[in-house]
């Protein structure tokens, strides 16, 4: 009895251990009221994978712009801004009021859709 | 760039080439269907019938002669009336074609009519020069994107510079290759106004796959408004933004490659870019019409479809590269 009570508690810390194997975040997620999955199909939609390579998004290996990868990983938005949500935001929409000088234009698209692009690099890896 | 109606050779768009081929289709799976099924069970009668019970001799001349001889020559008319009809002006109706060529009904003109629209597409690796025929006057050059009315048809005459190319907008016709040092032709018609993506459909070199382009029917009055304001050159801009664009055009010596009408850019080797702003898509159906995508088009040619004859820009500031883009976008 006491043995089969032995294996089951060792069970349970083996499967803990399982649990512990699943990839999990190790930084907070910066919720800032996006849809990341309408993000990615935004940032397919405007294809700005044209410029940028930007993981989960098809045909996403542009060059031109830097990579989008873990971004929040990243401390500064274009080199320049505190990468904060917030800024984040305003940088995908138009990017030229913040930066004259950026080689990055401004698209005509949502607030919406700013923000979804953006809770979606903030989610994917 | 999304097709209002899907390119796909079983969703013919109405009154097409493309129909009638999906109708003999349809009538050779159906027909093959249900001969297979027969053969399948007269295998098995063979089987469990009693030797003495079938007539050899009928089944030989009646299956293995008669019927082959009869559903082979009525399924070559109906192909011979659908190839046909691919020529003809007006229907797309396959019992009425097939009716004519025993004389019955009235056979419609097979000579084009007064008006017939015809248009020159030039396969080049990997995109396609498009020139509107217009009597008595210039003919007016754009590239990637073709546009017909949905009352006419429309006579492509196809050719290619370098390599074999082929033509084929799956809703709307049959493919016809491009071959060097010949024209072949190919009539597309449809009532179905929409945006059909058409393709090269014979391997021509590293970038075959991103080489496309739309087929936009409209009515004929659009038709006309559009074909009249593709005919217009551009002009200067007067806007500094776009002025900073257009003197980066020339100072990144696009022009060499590049014509645009009513400016000193008159190279031909690359796409006429006079109304590129109207466009639906960039890099020959690669990329959706935007500035962002024309920036990164221009920045990063070789990264979009590596191989082409344009290079990346390497010449542009950041402020040169948008206002060039933003200027290209207002050409429309």
């Amino acid at each position: 009895m006491a043995g089969r009570m032995f294996r089951f508690i060792g069970l349970l810390l083996t499967s803990s251990w399982l649990v512990a194997c699943i990839p999990g975040r190790d930084y907070e997620p910066r919720i800032i009221g996006g849809d990341p999955d309408q993000g990615r199909e935004a940032l397919a939609r405007y294809e700005c994978g044209v410029c940028h390579v930007i993981p989960g998004v098809p045909d996403a290996i542009g060059k031109t712009g830097p990579a989008l990868d873990n971004y929040s990983r990243r401390s500064y938005v274009a080199g320049k801004f505190p990468n904060e949500p917030e800024v984040l935001v305003r940088w995908i929409a138009d990017a030229p009021a913040m930066a004259p000088q950026t080689a990055m234009p401004a698209i005509a698209m949502s607030d919406k859709e700013a923000r979804d692009m953006a809770a979606y690099l903030y989610e994917s890896d | 760039m999304e097709s209002s109606h899907s390119a796909s050779v079983l969703h013919p768009a109405s009154d097409s080439g493309a129909a009638l081929i999906d109708q003999l289709g349809t009538a050779l799976y159906v027909g093959g269907a249900i001969i297979f099924v027969v053969v399948m069970a007269l295998a098995i009668y063979g089987v469990f019938a009693k030797a003495r019970a079938i007539n050899a001799r009928g089944w030989i001349l009646g299956g293995g002669l008669a019927f082959p001889i009869v559903t082979l020559t009525v399924l070559l008319m109906y192909s011979l009336a659908v190839g046909n009809g691919l020529n003809a002006i007006g229907s797309s109706n396959a019992l009425q074609l097939f009716l004519e060529c025993f004389g019955i009904g009235d056979a419609r003109e097979r000579t084009p009519a007064d008006g017939l629209l015809r248009v020159h597409v030039v396969g080049k690796q990997w995109w396609w020069e498009v020139r509107y025929e217009q009597p008595g006057r210039q003919e007016v050059i754009l590239a990637n994107e073709i546009r017909m009315p949905t009352d006419r048809a429309v006579e492509l005459v196809l050719s290619t510079t370098d390599v074999i190319h082929s033509f084929w907008a799956p809703s709307l016709a049959g493919k016809v290759d491009m071959i060097p040092g010949r024209t072949t032709r190919l009539r597309l018609q449809t009532s179905e106004e929409g945006t059909f993506r058409a393709l090269c459909a014979e391997y021509c070199g590293g970038q075959h796959a991103l080489m496309a382009l739309y087929v936009v029917t409209q009515e004929t009055t659009d038709f006309d408004a559009w074909l009249a304001s593709q005919a217009r050159p551009a002009n200067e801009p007067t806007d500094p933004f776009l002025k900073t664009g257009y003197d980066a055009f020339f100072r990144g010596e696009c022009h060499e490659c590049h014509t645009i009408r009513g400016t000193p850019a008159e190279g031909t080797s690359g796409p006429d870019l006079t109304h590129v702003g109207s466009r639906k898509s960039l890099a020959a159906g690669t990329l959706n019409n935007h500035i962002g995508t024309m920036a990164g088009w221009i920045a990063g040619a070789q990264d979009v479809k590596p191989g082409n004859k344009m290079p990346s820009s390497l010449a542009y500031s950041g402020v040169e590269l948008r206002a060039l883009s933003a200027w290209l976008g207002s050409l429309e």
